[in-house]
This record gives C-alpha cells, structure tokens and sequence, in this order.
C-alpha cells in the first residue's frame, strides 16, 4: 500500500468572516480539523484614534473615547474623566460618582448582553441571540431616556454630567432590573445544562492561571481560570468598597467557564444597581462646583456677564489641565482599562493611550485555539469577547 | 491597599539589582513611579516579577510618550500590578531620539510581545531581541511612525492630481512648528 501524503493546509478565517466579531484575521494551519498554528492579525480597524485627541480638546475627546471599545461606550468615557479630573485635581460630589457607577453597571450588563447574544449564535443557539437584543434594547432606550442617543451617549463629561437626570429615570431603571433578573433565568434554561452547548465550550479553549496573567488577561477570562483579580475590589474607584457584591470566579479556563462567569457579574451588577438607585436622588448636584470646567446655568449665561464670559471661554477654548500624566484603572465589561493622559499644561491633551483589554486577549488567542478543533475557534473567538474597535483604535 | 511609597520600593529594587540607576518620579496616582536605565531594565523587570516581595505578575500596559522636540525625547512606561500584594506601579525608561532602543521585556511578560510591537509600529522604539518584531497596526511597508511628534499629520498643501505629495523637509518642519505655536499655552 503506498504512503498516503499528508500536508497542512493554510486557510485565511477573515477579515470578513461572520464570526470573527468585525475584522480579526486568523491564519490557520490545519492538519484535517485540528488547528497547528494560528497567527492573529490586525490592524483592519485601525483609524489612529490615539492620535485625534492630540488636537482636540479634553472635553472633545470624550466622543472618541466612546467608539474605541463600542461594546462599552460609556464605562470608557467615564475611565477617561476619572483621569483628567485627578489631573484637574477636582473633587467630584459623591451623587455624581453613584451616577457614574450605575451607569457603569448597565453598561456591563449591555456588553455582556450582546456578548451572550452572538456567542450562543455562533455555537448554534440563535434564540438567545434575539432574546438577549431584546433585552438589551431596553438599556439603549435607557440611554436615549438619559442623554437622546442610544449608543454613544456622551452623557459623563470631565467635571461630571452633562445634565442632570431625567425625570421618572429611576422608576424605568428599577422596571428594567424587575424584568431583567427572570429573563435571564430564561436564558441559563436555555444554555446552561444545554447538552449541545455543554459539548461544544467545556474543555475548550482552556488557558491556564498562570497562563492567563502572564499575557495580561484580566476581567472575566482571567476569573473563569481562578483568578480572582477586580479593579473594583483591589483599587476602588468610585466608591466601590462601600457596595456590596460578589466577585464570581471559576477554575476551570474553559469557554464554559467564562459562561458562567459573565452570566453571574450579570446578576452582580444587578445587585449593585439597585444599591446605586437606593443612594442616588432624584435630583442634586451633577457637576463639580468648579467654574474652570462645569459651564454656567443657562439662566445665568442669559442674565451676567460673567457667566456668559465663563461660557464662552468652556466652549471656544476649552480648559487648561495641569502638566502631568495620571492613569485611572476600572473594571470594564472586559476588565481593566483605563487612560494613561498625559497633559503638557495646555488645553489639549499631549497623549491618551487607551488600555485595550481586547488587544491582550487577541494576544492570547493563539494559545487558546492551537491543538482544538476548527469548529472550536468559533467557539473561543466567541467566549474571549473582544471588540475590534479596542483592538485596533 | 497595602502602602508602599517610592524609598521603600527603590530600597528593594537596589537590594535584588545592585548598581541599578534609579530615580523616584512625582506623580499625582497613589503609587509609585520609578525611572530606571535602560540597560538595568533585563535586570529590574525580572526582578520585579520574580522576587516573592515584590511580584508584579501582571503587565498591565506598556506604551511610550513622545515628548519632542525635548531630549530625551521618549519615554517608555511600564504598569504593572502585583495580584499578590494589591499594589501598583510605573516604571519608566527614558529614551534618547538618535538612539531609541531597548532590550525586550516580552521574555519576561508574554504580553509585552504585542505590546511591544505596537510601540514599534507607532513610535519606531526598536525591542532588542524581540521575537517577531513586525508592525502591529498599520500595514507592513508604512513609513513613519505615526503617534511621533513630527509625524507630518498637519501638513497643509494645494491638492494635486498628477503627482504625488511631495514634502520638502523645510515644509515639514515649518508646518509641525506652526501647530506646536498654535496650540494655547496656560
């Protein structure tokens, strides 16, 4: 019998392809279905927007911010303020950051919505897809309520909020925590004891501990292989340490692992929202007292002159921020991020350099897919969430 | 949060690097930073993930600030997080324009390997040692570094159609200082 020839063969999976989550490119080489080598590539998205903010001003940097990680919009804006104000050294009233928090916390839940959403269609399971956009649906209305925009709000500014909250806001938040927590119990009977669903993502993709903080991984990855790292726990910001809430981990670092994990920061951020609500009234202050950064009221822009000067000054020239570079770390949808600002003492930024989490997980990607099966590299692509748009800035 | 401030750091990192060039940087978050030389930097970044007292595991962010025309022109910052410990820091590098090299830390931190190529691909800091030292982000035969001060993005000529644009180095220069001048000072 003669010698049967065997070769690997090359296959391009992207930049289009439907589950690559945008335009990730993977060079595959397969021996049959295993997967031998894998080589991530990137770029496809990348639209220099670390260096737009040099010429903008700081206010105007925060529409920016939003687009990089688009799954997470306002959680970067709020990153993004954080560090100027230590820069501006502002004092932020406690109403503002209870705000913040809460809008950080829907933010999480939004990302990990759509997260769970095209995960289980590219593993088979399409209902949850159009289960979880519903949901998610109603935090957007939330956003169009708060700021009338559904994506990128731009409602945090640096000194605060750019208004304050909408009448009858808490009631709609409080409807949607109420319905929410039963939908999502629908959602685990439909995937967690999934026989199809347990057979692709148990044992796949696997990263290791020590793996895992080796190439960077933070937020659920890292959590689904045990470790228990959180911005939120291990440096608060915002006041985190006052609320109460669990960290969930896993051990296993498979793709079901971090199932679990997200679904249960899910019930998590539910708990700390409702805390939020419970400390945040209906109305109060929504902007540092400081006239540097926070325009005057409308009525007094109408009615003084030195209102309508301070005006005009925010809105022509913006505002000084002092030399120096500050980095604020938070707990995003997929772990810490944050801004590293440096200010040369003018009213435009010198450098912003966005923390991607994204980027790392892609980084890692290849250790994750080597040696499984092709059909597994959906699986994983899916399971470790990233967002061109923060990979690639 | 344990505390921990810049002596006591420095004092651990001259007792695991003898000889090392360190300086403690003023700084307005809640915890350390540290500029070191380059050529300690093998040295310190193993000792800063190896030594049971420090154990900064994790490599948050690598990136670099370019701060032309000054000399030394960049400077490369290091976060990382000690998971064990619950600490911080920032170790920084200053590097000189003509001579904007550094030994790689991705032996040490398999995230520096990305992190690294992106410094490369945006700022044209070489990585000695780096095992895949290509362009990260933009295309692969760009020229320039893109995020450098007198990276020419605010060249303003007349189009043209037939030929391409062309920059003199007077243009350049002229047209990067007129956006230097133009930006207001406090």
């Amino acid at each position: 019998m003669p010698d049967i020839r065997t070769e690997t063969m090359t296959v391009n999976m992207g930049p289009q392809h439907p589950s690559t989550h945008g335009v990730l490119r993977l060079v595959l080489e397969l021996d049959r279905e295993p997967v031998r080598a894998a080589s991530p590539t990137m770029g496809y998205l990348h639209t220099g927007i670390e260096k737009t903010p040099e010429e903008k001003k700081w206010q105007q940097v925060i529409p920016l911010v939003e687009r990089m990680d688009y799954l997470s919009a306002q959680s970067n804006s709020m990153a993004f303020c954080l560090s100027v104000e230590r820069l501006l050294r502002l004092d932020i009233p406690q109403r503002v950051m209870d705000i913040r928090l809460l809008i950080a916390e829907l933010q999480r839940i939004n990302s990990h919505l759509v997260w769970l959403g095209t995960h289980g269609m590219e593993v088979g399971a399409v209902s949850v897809m159009l289960y979880c956009f519903r949901e998610r649906e109603l935090l957007l209305n939330l956003n169009e309520m708060l700021a009338g925009f559904r994506m990128f709000p731009s409602y945090m500014r640096v000194g605060g909020l750019r208004e304050d909250l909408p009448r009858g806001f808490h009631d709609a938040v409080r409807a949607f925590l109420d319905r929410f927590l039963p939908k999502l119990a629908e959602y685990e009977d439909l995937l967690t004891k999934n026989e199809i669903y347990l057979k692709r993502t148990q044992g796949v993709g696997i990263i290791s501990r020590e793996d895992a903080v080796a190439f960077g991984l933070v937020g659920p990855i890292a959590r689904a292989a045990g470790v228990d790292y959180d911005v939120r726990k291990y440096f608060p910001y915002l006041g985190y340490d006052t609320y109460q809430f669990d960290v969930p981990t896993e051990t296993r670092g498979d793709v079901y692992s971090r199932y679990l994990v997200r679904v249960a920061e899910m019930k998590e951020s539910v708990k700390i929202c409702r805390q939020a609500l419970e400390r945040i009234s209906p109305t109060g202050a929504f902007a540092v007292d400081d006239p540097r950064v926070t325009p005057p009221p409308k009525d007094r822009v109408y009615t003084e002159m030195e209102a309508l000067i301070q005006h005009f000054l925010i809105y022509s020239q913006g505002f000084t921020v002092p030399a120096g570079e500050a980095y604020v770390p938070v707990e995003g949808p997929r772990g810490e991020h944050g801004f590293y600002v440096v200010s040369d003492g003018t009213n435009r930024p010198w450098r912003v350099k966005s923390r991607a989490p994204s980027l790392l997980a892609c980084q890692a990607l290849e250790r994750m897919i080597v040696g499984g099966l092709i059909a597994d590299v959906i699986a994983v692509i899916g399971s470790i969430d990233v967002v061109m748009g923060d990979v690639d800035r | 949060m344990e505390a921990m401030d810049n002596p006591d750091l420095i004092a651990l990192l001259r007792e695991a690097v003898p000889n090392a060039q360190l300086e403690e940087a003023p700084g307005i978050d809640p915890q350390p930073t540290i500029y070191a030389s380059r050529d300690d930097i093998p040295a310190l970044t193993r000792a800063l993930r190896d030594r049971p007292e420090l154990a900064f595991m994790l490599l948050v962010e690598l990136t670099a600030v370019d701060y032309w025309p000054r000399e030394p022109r960049f400077e490369l910052v290091y976060l990382l997080v000690s998971i064990a410990h619950r600490r911080r820091m920032r170790l920084k590098v200053r590097l000189h324009g003509d001579d904007a090299r550094v030994t790689t830390a991705s032996d040490v931190w398999p995230a520096a390997n990305w992190l690294e190529r992106e410094v490369w691909d945006l700022f044209g800091i070489v990585f000695d040692g780096h095992p895949d030292p290509r362009r990260l982000l933009m295309p692969e035969d760009w020229e320039g570094f893109p995020l450098r001060k007198d990276y020419p993005v605010q060249v303003k000529l007349a189009p043209r159609t037939t030929e391409p644009l062309q920059v003199t180095e007077e243009e350049f220069r002229a047209n990067v200082m007129k956006d230097r001048l133009s930006r207001d000072r406090a």
